[in-house]
């Protein structure tokens, strides 16, 4: 009786990978715990152990590889006949990595989104016509604009933590420490309050500091720099000081980590004046906009997705494309009914979006790039025209980025509206780790789906 | 990241001295010149003068909200401006007023901010705990205890990155020296070897709460020893002794041998705000600093004692003393409170 290995995930958000190398052939006999397989992402290699004894019967998927998907068979080994016929998709192939492959449920999930792309999104306008585009990760395009920036600005340096000699817990300051030295991709120690505050001092000074949280839940234990010394110094002082400074890393829900590991905290930030807010979703905004940020002369929440990161996007080939802050995009002009959201929001929405087209209805997708401050007049224009209004975000409802376009809308164009403005939102409680309950509690291309059918009376 | 090897512990011990009293110890090394002694007078009288106006303007419902007033610890930072040069950064907490007179700012655009007006170095807009001069190196000013210590840090920071001999005096009391972040700015700064003396002002009390009813360990220069970051006592009462221990620590610094730690062991004669009656500890505490430990009667008996000045100088100097800080007052209640457009204004800068 055969059993088959599995492609390993690396992360719980890895999806795909490469299999750079098999260390064993067909014939070999290995035993639990043997390498026997290199698997590659654009984060990390990883060596893959044999989880059982036996005889490799075939190679399934030869090496050099690319794009393995998860949990996809690449080798059959020849078990024991006596046993019965097993299988263990999570642990016939295990990698030492602490993250276990995610469950096919979960899996599939994910998976889906690529075929939502088949709704047509707009080149963004701000591109002249003719430019040409390359293909990257958001990881690649994040580091890629801090590279520019470190070479344009002497005074541009990364902080934080094992962003130097790791290059990065999500592998974003990839190469850097070789190119600029560790003079100006600092590692730090696991102290973020005391490297925010840091940070805030030597953007006093005039440097411009590019602050890493490992992630932003960490970054609750900076909050208090980062509020009330970064985002209020330049009124308190009458505009003589500035802080011109990003604190960046993942935000919002991860994959099965939890709730401590797994918070949306775009409303909390953006919730404060002095600051400017930006969670973009393609690798060509985050480009942009991260240049735009370091640039800034203000204290800049940029705020990544860890489930975005090693998606591919198209990316213009400029030599120095920065993107304005402040400007909504629209993704997809529409008639009907205008869909509102950011970050890995957007997923949920293109999915529901080829869902509704088929259904007959014209959605408009607007993705908000900036938080703070926020592009009302274009939420509004798109209001005056479909009349309707869904926003979709993975955090709580309460006080959320929906509840603040909500009211604005209400303000601005009540008398367009022909339905109650939707949200669709985490669900009001702490993120569950178990797969079915995060499910959940995530928002859902589903959801969106039944939001928007509902202000369409549909 | 180049870190030192060798553990600098060894070399400078802190004194031996109960935590409570000032240390006595008087050596004439530390002896400034008669003109020092009198720029010292002058610049400890000025600090204490304004006080005392900013005090009885406060009771006139003329500054609102907090007023932490300094009077008292005059010899700290009047010592500790004497150690350092131009181009130095100077960063400390609420209880600043002394620190940014000592800086050189202006007591006319200091005052003004403590009424909230248009002339204050805020545009009224900061308050007592909340001033700031590019021009003098002054960086706040800042109104939550300890967040001063990583942003001071970061200032050392930016000075190592460019590479000058630029040092931060990050200013923070025995009540913020329990804070965490504390803690994580020396390891960083020992770490990095960043150019800033932590200048403890030990005045005894955080708010109400005695150094020994907060602190397991009173002697808070000793703070930095897992740290490897050598510490020492000094008596911040005596201007001289902050002098000489300032001079060691910035020269130790400038010299690239990493943070340096001193303990300013002063006291605070008024409460800690002014809405606070200090009923926490006895009057006859306070009065016998006064009375025994004075930092400007100190320095005016030496001079006198010395014959390095007469009564009638000292005169003058406090009638000179009076008008700057009677003009400051003046200007504090004249210049308009801000423009109402300021409110909207110095929010985000533009690009």
């Amino acid at each position: 009786m055969s059993i088959e290995i599995l492609m390993p995930a690396l992360s719980p958000t890895m999806e795909e990978g490469t299999l750079a190398k098999w260390l064993v052939k067909e014939g070999d006999d290995v035993k639990s715990g043997d390498v026997i397989a290199e698997i590659e992402t654009d984060k990390a290699t990883m060596e893959v152990e044999a989880a059982d004894e036996g005889t490799v019967e075939k190679i399934v998927v030869p090496e050099g590889t690319e794009n393995v998907k998860v949990n996809a068979v690449i080798a059959l080994l020849t078990g024991d006949d006596d046993l019965p016929a097993k299988k263990k998709p999570e642990r016939n192939a295990d990698v030492a990595v602490e993250q276990v492959t995610k469950p096919d449920e979960k899996k599939q999930e994910k998976s889906a989104a690529p075929k939502a792309h088949i709704v047509e999104v707009a080149a963004d306008p701000d591109l002249p016509e003719g430019t040409e585009f390359v293909k990257q990760t958001v990881r690649e395009a994040l580091r890629d604009a801090m590279a520019e920036e470190m070479r344009r600005d002497e005074n541009v340096f990364v902080m934080g933590e094992e962003v130097a000699q790791y290059e990065g817990a999500y592998k974003v300051t990839q190469g850097l420490l070789a190119e600029f030295g560790d003079r100006r991709v600092v590692d730090t120690p696991i102290t973020e309050h005391g490297f925010a505050g840091l940070g805030v001092g030597a953007a006093f000074a005039g440097l411009r500091p590019i602050v890493e949280f490992m992630t932003f839940n960490f970054a609750m234990q900076a909050i208090d720099q980062i509020i009330n010394s970064a985002a209020k110094t330049r009124y308190m002082s009458g505009g003589q000081m500035s802080s011109p400074i990003v604190f960046r890393g993942p935000n919002g829900p991860a994959s099965r980590v939890g709730a401590q590991h797994s918070h949306d905290y775009a409303s909390w930030y953006a919730h404060i004046p002095g600051l400017i807010v930006i969670a973009p979703y393609s690798a060509a905004d985050a480009k942009g906009l991260l240049k735009a940020a370091i640039r800034d002369p203000n204290p800049v929440i940029f705020l990544e997705n860890e489930v975005l990161y090693g998606k591919t996007f198209d990316v213009p080939k400029f030599d120095d494309f920065v993107l304005p802050i402040g400007k909504a995009r629209v993704m997809k002009e529409g008639k009907d009914v205008t869909l509102v959201s950011h970050s890995h929001g957007i997923v949920y929405c293109l999915e529901a979006m080829a869902r509704l087209q088929e259904e007959g209805l014209d959605v408009e997708l607007i993705d908000l790039r900036t938080i703070r401050p926020l592009d009302i007049d274009t939420i509004i224009a798109s209001v005056k025209k479909t009349n309707r209004l869904v926003t979709v975000e993975e955090t709580w409802p309460v006080c959320g980025i929906g509840a603040e376009i909500a009211a604005r809308v209400q303000a601005d164009a009540f008398d367009f509206l022909d339905a109650p403005i939707l949200r669709v939102t985490q669900k009001d409680v702490p993120m569950p780790y178990a797969a079915n309950l995060e499910k959940l509690a995530l928002p859902s291309a589903d959801d969106v789906v039944e939001a928007v059918k509902a202000v369409c009376y549909r | 990241m180049a870190s030192r090897t060798s553990s600098k512990a060894a070399v400078r011990k802190p004194a031996k001295k109960p935590a409570a009293k000032p240390v006595k110890k008087k050596d004439a090394g530390m002896d400034l010149s008669s003109k020092a002694e009198l720029q010292a007078y002058r610049d400890m009288l000025l600090i204490r003068r304004f006080e005392e106006k900013a005090g009885q303007m406060y009771g006139m419902g003329l500054i609102g909200g907090f007023c932490h007033l300094y009077i008292g610890q005059e010899a700290v930072v009047v010592g500790m401006q004497m150690a350092i040069e131009e181009g130095d950064q100077v960063i400390t907490g609420y209880r600043d007023h002394g620190h940014m007179l000592a800086c050189g700012m202006d007591p006319k655009g200091v005052m003004a901010e403590l009424t909230g007006r248009e002339g204050g170095y805020s545009r009224g807009k900061g308050g007592s705990m909340h001033m700031f001069s590019r021009n003098k190196n002054f960086y706040g000013g800042h109104g939550i205890v300890g967040a001063q210590v990583p942003i001071g840090t970061g200032l050392a920071f930016a000075n190592r990155y460019r590479g000058n001999d630029r040092v931060c005096l990050a200013y923070f009391g025995d009540g913020a020296a329990n804070q965490g972040q504390v803690y994580e700015s020396f390891n960083m700064a020992e770490l990095w070897s960043l150019p800033v003396v932590y200048v403890i002002e030990n005045n005894q009390y955080a708010m109400g709460t005695s150094v020994a009813r907060a602190s397991a360990q009173t002697n808070l220069s000793k703070r930095g020893v897992s740290f490897n970051i050598p510490g020492e006592q000094v008596d911040g009462m005596d201007v001289r002794a902050v002098r000489a221990a300032g001079e060691k620590a910035v020269q130790s610094c400038r010299a690239g041998k990493g943070p340096y730690i001193l303990e300013m062991m002063t006291y605070r004669y008024r409460g800690h705000s002014m809405s606070d009656p200090a009923k926490y500890r006895a009057k006859e505490e306070v009065a016998r600093m006064r009375q025994e430990h004075d930092p400007i009667e100190q320095v005016r008996t030496r001079l006198l004692t010395g014959k390095h000045v007469t009564e009638d100088e000292l005169k003058e100097i406090d009638k000179e003393i009076k008008a700057i800080v009677n003009d400051a007052a003046e200007f504090a209640q004249l210049s308009p409170e801000p423009d109402p457009s300021e409110l909207w204004t110095d929010v985000l800068a533009g690009a």
